[in-house]
């Protein structure tokens, strides 16, 4: 029986210890905040790396979300002869859920690998030992502006994808399901809070957050060379990944939640 | 002392350094050299111990304070550890301005200076780490190592995969730059070269302590057979070199 169960219960301590180790190392990155120096060139630089770069992904991957997002709810919702309910459907999607959702997910892919690898060299390479050699603490060199530069910039890219991703359902709302343009847009506003864009900012502020220490986290603890680099970059997209989708489910019930 | 899982990699190092001297530390690979300086300047945590600098306990120190003190090293590491996003000149200018805050400029003119004194033209400045040779890497990690007139330098393989030629330009460059300076300086080796070069004093590290220590012109009559074989490079003799097999 204990040979069956001990393996079980290592990981369940591994999975603890990863946690606490996790909460730790933000925790005294965060606290690096409060004293200066703050470096703003490189907060600077990260929010063009994460943001400016990250357009081109983000708007494609919005705008045929928006596209296919009108497309299946037509054909759900003409079933029950509800079609009029695409545009406002198409919009509340968006702005609740898979703006930020589907931003998180494709920066994760593209900015967390980056984060981890990057570090994950400098790590390897005696680079992060250097800092510490030139008096530099390299949680507020490294890791601070990144996530600084996280929590800003997806906001700012989930609002982008929000309004792409709501002109991809009106292209194809008037363009390939022939609704009225007029009524199209007095539909997509008619039913929009100020709650639904919010709540997906915050979503978003968190999920950029998230990237941003999964990537850090992963690469400042990589060993072992190359190997240890590469298997870095994978934990960091997975685990940022996996903590995007818990915690949407999170906001979204401290928001809509009854 | 330091140990990682099992293996005890430091079990009782007692040496101590005199200022404006250069200590040189010669051992065999896997001995524990480079975990040494890295626990003297607080890269790594020994377990047990005491690492005075200037009569300061420095073992435990917590951030700020670790951050102060480092403002009294610097270190040319191994592979350079260049900054490969930094331009050269901002490489050797970085623990002026993020570490003592100077101006940008000022850094920069501070930067090229010392990059003359390793050998380096101004237009290397303006290069990425990437763009030059493992010798001129070099070169720009002992200029950085010496941008602040740091008290004590650590030096760890300075001559390693460099030619014999590269490799004495960095051995009298390393002489040069710390005799001059009066700086303290600490260096880990196995190219017996380099250390009769650029050493006043030679201490052995070997199943994690020193088992010799004395002037580098009394290494060669150290009547320590460990010593002895270390020097001349023999196979043979009580230093037995652990080979795995696959």
């Amino acid at each position: 029986m204990l040979t069956f169960l001990a393996p079980i219960g290592a990981v369940f301590l591994g999975f603890l210890a990863a946690t606490g180790r996790l909460v730790v190392f933000a925790g005294l990155t965060l606290v690096t905040a409060f004293t200066p120096p703050i470096y703003p060139r490189v907060i600077l630089r990260e929010m063009v790396n994460i943001g400016y770069f990250s357009l081109p992904v983000v708007g494609l991957t919005a705008i045929f979300t928006g596209m296919v997002l009108a497309l299946q709810s037509y054909t759900g919702f003409s079933r029950f002869a509800a079609e009029g309910a695409v545009a406002t459907v198409v919009v509340l999607s968006v702005t609740r859920e898979l703006g930020p959702v589907i931003t998180g997910l494709m920066v994760a892919g593209r900015v967390g690998a980056a984060m981890a690898a990057e570090i994950g060299t400098m790590r390897v390479t005696d680079q992060i030992d250097a800092l510490a050699t030139l008096s530099t603490d390299p949680l507020r060199y490294l890791v601070l502006p990144r996530l600084f530069a996280g929590l800003i910039t997806l906001p700012m890219l989930v609002l982008v994808a929000d309004i792409i991703g709501v002109f991809g359902g009106y292209l194809v709302g008037v363009y390939k399901l022939g609704f009225n343009p007029e009524a199209y847009l007095n539909r997509t506003q008619q039913y929009l809070e100020t709650s639904d864009v919010v709540s997906g900012l915050v979503k978003a502020a968190v999920f950029g957050f998230i990237v941003a220490l999964m990537g850090c986290y992963h690469g400042y603890y990589s060993r072992g060379g190359a190997q240890g680099v590469g298997q870095a970059t994978t934990y960091a997209v997975v685990s940022a990944s996996v903590l995007i989708l818990i915690f949407n489910y999170v906001i979204t019930a401290a928001f809509f939640g009854r | 002392m330091k140990s990682f899982g099992r293996n005890r990699v430091l079990d009782g190092v007692d040496i101590d350094c005199a200022t404006s001297e250069s200590l040189v530390i010669i051992g065999g690979s896997g001995t524990g050299k480079s975990v040494l300086v890295k626990c003297i300047l607080g890269l790594l945590q020994p377990e047990a111990g005491s690492i005075r600098i200037d009569g300061v306990e420095t073992a435990g120190l917590g951030r700020a304070a670790r951050e102060r003190l480092m403002q009294k090293f610097g270190m040319l590491f191994q592979a350079s550890a260049l900054f490969d996003s930094l331009r050269v000149w901002e490489n050797v200018a970085f623990g002026l301005i993020q570490g003592r805050g100077m101006e940008r400029k000022a850094a920069k003119e501070t930067a090229l200076a010392k990059l003359a004194a390793v050998g380096l033209a101004t237009e290397v400045g303006e290069l990425r780490p990437a763009e030059l040779s493992g010798g001129m890497q070099k070169r720009v990690a002992l200029a950085r190592a010496i941008a602040a007139d740091p008290e004590i330098i650590f030096f760890d393989e300075p001559t390693t995969g460099l030619d014999p030629i590269m490799g004495d330009v960095i051995n009298d460059l390393i002489v040069k730059c710390v005799r001059e300076a009066g700086t303290t300086a600490v260096s880990i080796t196995h190219d017996m070269v380099s250390a009769r070069k650029i050493a006043d004093r030679i201490a052995m590290l070997h199943g994690g302590r020193i088992i010799w220590n004395g002037s580098a012109t009394e290494i060669d009559c150290s009547r320590n057979p460990y010593v002895d074989q270390f020097i001349n490079g023999r196979a043979e003799g009580p230093i037995q070199m652990k080979i795995r097999a696959s």
